[in-house]
């Protein structure tokens, strides 16, 4: 068992998302060691990308943040390197295939691997690609996850079967972004998920009130949240990272009250 | 190797969430294109509605002037809704109603495939909503209103570079919320699997009446077809029929825009890399890093960081050349085009006419040179006024 599946051991996970840069590179590190001291089971970091399909504005602009004040990949390996001395918490990334396949796929495993990145959630890239990176991931022991919609249905099966680490269940249509009601349907997806094998499911995608992380939570083992974070990121800036320990702290008792 | 593969580029590179609509659209396709029913109501609109076959037009004049090479213009100007979009989106349109879609979405940059779109859709009777770039929205506002008059809804993308790219990102972000009774008309040949390929085959009747009608007048194939580049339909939609008669020269004309030696060009294949984007490996402007490039041309419809992922491999094959042409010489040959021979084209198709300005000459009497009219200019009018400092009060 590698950790990235012992987060979900006896526990109802919380993964909170950041963009990585968004403001600076600085503020990023911060956050993750706070949000880890409040609780986060694992992170995930986002390499910000010019034109991320499957956001939101909130998280669109985040990226456009970081990618104003210079960030490259380099940069985000650089400080995670530091970074690793000081927290073991589980860390994925977060992009679309073009910065990893641009910036070379068996170069950017390996320096995942030598930063300590424990998982690659790459959001369009779906089960039919994931040849393009699969073979690299296994050489550099980067989990890589695979993601499900309400959208999916025969496919879940077939997805859920190969999956790694623990399966991304979108909770609702459409893009990223805070959502008044989640959709319908995702206990029967979970489900279907468990009908083909036992590996953990955390639902994203329009999370954002400690109800809906509790619900969440009561139907699966983990619960995502990208869009309230990052936006109180975008609100506070460089000042963000108290506001964000409080939530973070929040949401994973909401995630644990469920239990 | 997933479907839809050209060598190695091609793919199916999109969100979980749209898998199963493109495998819904894949599956669709393969059956409706072998239906004769199908195919017998595609032709029908093709030439009762779109005024197919367009005329392979001789160009006495510029001919004459260039003094080299024979020149034929294809001109896909003359169809309705004044370019060679109409073909594509007729046949996309069809599909979906078939497929039970009440309602189209689709990018546009220029305004051209956004207005054959809703076209298509008043036609049939579908809803529509189109996608374009904020700043294509102010210079080509026309086709806006145009779109507008024919009963569609055009959103304004004010996200990233405001131009054909982020109307792209913002069609496919529409398309993942509500894919139950919506079918997104991609306008080129690109995104994913089966986009490329069926885009081409809605659009190679274009090479195909090319060639049965220069057998007619010349009793042979042409030498060498030019056609303008942006995702690359209508090139792809020339050249197609003509890929196994090696004898023939294709060459497909990318944006230069202010020269492929400064940042302000969309010339891809000229500048550009291998990558992963919208659904397809092909090249792409980038940087180092993977991101994107904000691209630039004076034509809206060229203005585009990616190159069709079929003409990746054409490139790869040595099959076909691409080269970059600049804003400067698409205007002068906008002009010229208006003053030889009465025809003024869109500035995206004036981009293969300034090529054939330069081939031409250096060919002999004897050859044969085909460009593809792709588009008609009247939208860009009020933009090469702007560009040559006419105030016009419209």
């Amino acid at each position: 068992m590698n950790r990235v599946e012992r987060v979900f051991i006896s526990r109802k996970a919380f993964i909170p998302f950041i963009t990585a840069g968004d403001p600076d590179l600085e503020t990023t590190k911060e956050l993750v060691l706070h949000m880890a001291q409040a609780g986060a089971d694992l992170i995930e970091l986002g390499i910000p990308f010019s034109d991320p399909v499957a956001e939101g504005p909130v998280i669109q602009e985040a990226d456009l943040r970081a990618l104003s004040a210079g960030v490259t990949t380099d940069k985000i390996f650089e400080m995670l390197a530091q970074l690793r001395t000081e927290c073991d918490t589980p860390l994925a990334f977060m992009t679309y295939i073009n910065p990893v396949y641009t910036y070379g796929t068996e170069r950017f495993m390996k320096r995942c691997q030598e930063v300590g990145i424990d998982a690659l959630i790459v959001p369009d890239m779906p089960f039919e690609e994931k040849e393009e990176l699969q073979p690299f991931c296994e050489q550099y022991q980067i989990t890589l996850i695979s993601l499900i919609a309400p959208s999916s249905k025969e496919r879940i099966r077939m997805i859920a079967r190969e999956a790694q680490g623990f399966l991304y269940c979108v909770s609702s249509l459409g893009v990223t972004g805070i959502r008044n009601s989640l959709g319908n349907g995702i206990k029967e997806m979970i489900a279907e998920v468990k009908k083909a094998t036992n590996i953990p499911c955390a639902i994203g995608f329009g999370i954002a009130t400690p109800q809906q992380a509790s619900e969440m939570a009561s139907i699966a083992d983990g619960v995502i949240v990208g869009s309230a974070i990052v936006d109180l990121i975008g609100r506070y800036g460089k000042e963000s990272v108290p506001y964000v320990e409080q939530y973070v702290r929040m949401m994973k008792q909401a995630c644990e009250a469920g239990l | 190797m997933s479907k839809g593969r050209f060598g190695i580029h091609g793919g199916q590179y999109i969100p979980e969430t749209l898998m199963n609509a493109v495998n819904e659209l894949e599956e669709a396709y393969e059956y409706y294109k072998k239906d004769q029913v199908f195919q017998r109501e595609l032709n029908d609109l093709l030439s009762n509605y779109a005024g197919r076959p367009s005329l392979l037009y001789y160009a006495k004049m510029m001919t004459k002037d260039l003094g080299g090479a024979k020149i034929y213009l294809k001109r896909e100007d003359l169809n309705h809704t004044g370019s060679h979009k109409i073909n594509n989106v007729l046949g996309q349109a069809l599909l979906a109603k078939k497929m039970g879609k009440r309602r189209l979405i689709a990018e546009t940059g220029a305004g051209q495939h956004g207005v054959a779109t809703a076209t298509a859709a008043a036609l049939l009777n579908m809803e529509c909503e189109i996608f374009m770039g904020k700043e294509d929205t102010e210079r080509q506002a026309l086709n806006v209103f145009r779109m507008e008059l024919l009963g569609a809804k055009v959103h304004a993308v004010t996200s990233g570079t405001q131009t054909l790219k982020d109307a792209v990102n913002e069609t496919l972000r529409e398309w993942s919320k509500r894919m139950e009774d919506t079918h997104y008309v991609l306008g080129s040949v690109m995104g994913p699997h089966p986009f490329p390929t069926m885009v081409r085959d809605f659009q190679k009747i274009i090479g195909k009446e090319v060639k049965e009608q220069l057998l007619m007048k010349e009793g042979r194939l042409p030498d060498v077809l030019l056609a303008c580049v942006g995702g690359g339909s209508n090139a792809m939609g020339l050249f197609y029929e003509f890929i196994e008669d090696r004898e023939v020269r294709l060459i497909g004309c990318e944006a230069g825009g202010l020269g492929v030696d400064t940042d302000k060009t969309a010339a891809t294949v000229a500048t550009g890399s291998l990558g992963i984007f919208h659904g397809m490996k092909s090249y792409f402007c980038q940087d180092e890093y993977g991101q994107i490039a904000p691209v630039y041309s004076i034509s809206a419809g060229l203005d585009y960081p990616g190159v069709g992922p079929e003409h990746a491999n054409l490139y790869d094959m040595g099959r076909a050349e691409y080269v970059p042409v600049t804003d400067q010489e698409a205007v002068d040959a906008f002009e010229y085009l208006a003053k030889t021979e009465g025809i003024i084209p869109a500035i995206e198709s004036a981009h293969a006419v300034a090529y054939a300005r330069r081939l031409a000459p250096t060919l002999g009497r004897d050859k044969i040179l085909v460009i593809n009219l792709s588009g008609r200019g009247d939208k860009d009018v009020a933009a090469i006024a702007r560009y040559r400092g006419v105030k016009l009060y419209e």
